[in-house]
């Protein structure tokens, strides 16, 4: 390593350190060159997590590209979601700050019976999504997605299916609406809720469940030693790094994909709007953004405008429907 | 051994080296504020990662890690104040310990047992890693149902001298510990979304334990004159060594499984040591009252337990707590991942993770040691500015989790609940066990029961779990016998309740 780097890295980890503590110590503003634009971006859930990378890597390039002044990126954790949007909605008006959020946040809202549902927001983009996989331990019975889908089809209930998010995530919503698109009434299917990827991994390889659905990342190392066989994924395209069928080649014909996106308060001006849906779409077109999609799998799912409020409203109406057939929502 | 000599070169070049430094005081300092833990400072130093070796990232978050363990028994000690879940169980003695003018000596035996801990943890790492990491995934809801029966089982044990005000103490806490959404169904959240997630065990320990005193010792500030707490010996005795490392082993033997365990966690061992060299002490009389075995047994619990953590990490690529979680994540970063080939196929990178863990520790020990006396003088502070220091820490770890007013109010609600414990004469230990173990137990139960479809003969399906329920019975049987000895001898209605417990 080139003494150069090292003393980059040790600067980031110092400058780490210092917002640490300042942050801890409630002072997040330090002044600084009043020309440069601040913004706020709300993360909701925790670091480390999915939104909590994406909202970051996006975050990262804006202020390396020198788009825009540095973020204030602040975790608002809580209800998986639900807390965050509802701080969103709160701040109406306000045009320096935005919510990176994705389809959890939309079912969360719904399970937590909250009046904070996104389609109240103003969009800005969608930026990345991710397939889910369908799961099975390597001595598992079912080899192909039909093997799977002819079991599951005879017997419901026979079938434990978990995944690493509470009912309303992603991980959930997929079975779900699988169930439903190959005739299964979803309030058979039988939905063990982990706490994310670690421990559904261990339930997978104790095969204490039949088949697990998430999103492939964190499995990468069971997938590759063959330990976890990967039945299916749920994109439009095969993954680069898993060799899987997707959803139609296996004869289901449907697509589901885990997306991210951006979301401003309601009630700002248009220009404002406009504003941040140009600094999205510079940040997208840079050759760094580009290489965190790469660096994370992430798929690009950059959209804007119309074509992003509609799509909104469509996930909205599909959650919210496949919830309310649960009795969830 | 070649390889862990290897992985000494690694980590012990200039560099790496500084990198373990920045790493151990990062997470002492972190694990000393409530609120700010080992893994969101990791997931906030993610982005070192693009720029810096991997071993080195990894050395410096593994001393993150460690340095969080010990940051966290600091403030428990000194301030009443856990930085850390895992820490709550050594405030119970630690603190009692430094108003009797023995914070050094809570202090030592705190990062000597955590040294011991750490390193024995570390060895069983080196050893077990390849061999034990399949095996615990066999563990299925089953046998974790079990375990955490055994657990709330032994919490009879410390009820207290009243068991009408220990049962009173525990229920508040498992009543505590059901606020929250998890199972599905939002229960005592009050429509509030803020309470969907439960409440955390940290806001719960500061609360009952920093406030419930500040306010307790406010109330009486004019009745009666503050104890001056007295100036003792800056180090520890050979009484306090003789009394140490028996509890320091004992620590070590319940935090390494349940840290290599996937739903083990660093809590559960902690008070299980606590409740063990409760039962096992020569000074009975002391338990309460800032007893050395109190401090001891739990640090080491809690440190071997950061150690087994890592077994299933590096062997099988599964992390077991958040910080493993995002440890985890760090790694991957580098298109590296964890799992039955990854000791095989980067050994540099793990053996110079594990000798970097040796050497975390010795740092820690180094770091920590010289300055239990300087810390124990902090305490020398007049009574009023002390107390005025505690809630400002304590408001802040809350505050800082959320930047969210409503976290403080929840921290005065709990607050006065502490207060009227105090006034009341309710044991606290009760009420935290059933915080940490009642969701717990729930979820267990829930899992095997869904796995199952409601087949109630699924929890005694896993030889595990039955070993366990065979232990319970002796147990019981054991205190059955022992009660009507002693009631022989003696009315003893004590035992006799903790039966019908």
């Amino acid at each position: 390593m080139t003494s150069r780097r090292w003393s980059r890295a040790l600067a980031l980890a110092l400058a780490a350190v210092l917002v640490a503590t300042v942050s801890a110590c409630g002072v997040t503003r330090d002044g600084g060159d009043p020309d440069n634009q601040r913004l706020r971006m709300m993360i909701p859930n925790s670091p480390g997590g999915g939104y909590d990378l994406t909202g970051r890597a996006a975050a990262q390039t804006m202020e390396q590209e020198g788009l825009t002044g540095r973020f204030e990126i602040n975790n608002v954790i809580g209800a998986s979601g639900t807390v965050a949007m509802q701080r969103l909605l709160n701040e109406e008006g306000s045009e320096d700050v935005m919510l990176l959020m994705g389809l959890g946040v939309v079912g969360a809202v719904f399970t937590n019976k909250s009046d904070a549902t996104v389609d109240k927001a103003t969009p800005i983009a969608g930026l990345v999504a991710e397939a889910e996989g369908i799961l099975v331990p390597a001595d598992s019975p079912f080899q192909t997605l039909d093997d799977l889908v002819q079991a599951w089809k005879a017997d419901p209930r026979s079938i434990t299916v978990g995944g690493g998010s509470s009912p309303g995530g992603p991980d959930h919503l997929f079975p779900m609406q699988l169930a439903q698109t190959v005739g299964i009434d979803p309030n058979d299917v039988n939905y063990i809720s982990y706490d994310g990827g670690g421990p559904l991994t261990t339930a997978l390889l104790g095969e204490k469940i039949d088949v697990g659905m998430s999103g492939l990342g964190e499995f990468a190392g069971q997938i590759e030693s063959g330990e976890l066989r990967v039945l299916a994924v749920s994109g439009a395209e095969r993954l680069d790094t898993v060799d899987a069928p997707t959803l139609r080649e296996g004869g289901v014909d449907m697509e589901f994909l885990n997306w991210r996106g951006i979301l401003a308060p309601p009630g700002i001006s248009e220009e404002a709007r406009q504003e941040l849906v140009d600094l999205v779409t510079e940040m997208h077109d840079t050759p760094e953004w580009e290489e965190a999609l790469e660096r994370n799998g992430w798929i690009d799912n950059f959209m804007v405008g119309q074509e992003f409020e509609d799509f909104l409203i469509e996930q909205n109406d599909r959650v919210e429907s496949t919830l309310k057939e649960l009795g969830l929502a | 051994m070649d390889l862990l000599l290897e992985g000494f070169a690694t980590a012990l070049t200039p560099t790496n080296l500084l990198f373990a430094v920045i790493g151990v005081l990062l997470g002492t300092a972190v694990g000393v504020l409530p609120g700010i833990g080992p893994a969101m400072t990791v997931a906030l130093l993610l982005p070192v990662t693009y720029s810096v070796e991997p071993s080195s990232a990894l050395i410096m978050f593994a001393g993150i890690y460690y340095g969080g363990m010990y940051g966290g028994s600091t403030t428990s000690i000194l301030l009443n104040t856990p930085g850390e879940s895992s820490s709550v169980v050594t405030a119970l003695e630690g603190n009692k310990m430094a108003k009797k003018g023995r914070a050094a000596q809570a202090l030592a035996t705190a990062a000597i047992g955590s040294f011991v801990a750490g390193t024995i943890g570390t060895v069983l790492l080196v050893i077990l890693a390849p061999n034990i990491a399949d095996l615990v995934v066999k563990l299925g809801a089953p046998s974790y149902f079990a375990i955490m029966l055994l657990a709330l089982f032994a919490v009879t044990a410390v009820l207290g001298t009243s068991k009408l005000r220990g049962f009173i103490a525990l229920f508040l806490g498992l009543s505590i510990g059901l606020i929250g959404t998890t199972t599905g169904q939002a229960r005592l959240t009050f429509g509030e979304a803020k309470l969907a997630d439960g409440i955390d065990i940290v806001v719960v320990a500061v609360a009952i334990f920093a406030i419930g005193e500040a306010l307790w010792v406010a109330a009486h500030l004019r009745r009666k004159p503050l104890d001056i707490i007295p100036v003792g010996q800056p180090w520890m005795s050979r009484s306090d060594w003789g009394r140490s490392w028996k509890p320091w082993l004992r620590g070590t033997a319940f935090g390494f499984p349940f840290g290599a365990l996937p739903a083990g966690g660093a809590e559960v061992p902690t008070f299980l040591s606590y409740i063990t060299e409760r039962r096992l002490t020569k000074h009975p009389e002391e338990f309460g009252n800032g007893a050395i075995e109190g401090v001891a047994g739990p640090e080491a619990a809690n440190n071997a337990s950061a150690a087994g953590t890592l077994v299933p990490l590096l062997a099988i690529g599964l992390p077991t707590t958040a910080t493993a979680a995002v440890i985890l994540v760090a790694i991957q970063s580098y298109g590296l991942q964890p799992g039955p080939q990854f000791l095989d196929s980067n050994p540099e990178l793990v053996w110079g993770l594990l000798a970097s863990l040796f050497i975390a520790n010795t740092l820690l020990l180094v770091i920590n040691l010289p300055l239990a006396p300087v810390w124990a003088k902090l305490l020398q502070i007049p009574r009023p500015y002390l107390y005025a220091g505690i809630l400002f820490f304590a408001s802040l770890g809350a505050f800082s989790v959320n930047f969210d007013a409503f976290d403080l109010a929840l921290l005065g609600v709990l607050g006065l609940l502490g207060l009227a414990m105090r006034r009341f004469g309710l044991p606290v230990l009760p009420l935290i066990i059933g915080v940490i173990l009642g969701p717990r137990v729930e979820n267990q139960l829930a899992e095997a029961l869904a796995i199952s479809q409601g087949d109630v003969s699924t929890l005694w399906s896993e030889p595990v779990a039955v070993v366990v329920y065979v232990v319970m019975a002796l147990l019981l049987v054991g205190t059955i016998v022992a009660g009507r000895r002693a009631g022989a001898a003696a009315p003893g209605p004590e035992k006799k309740e903790e039966v019908s417990a």
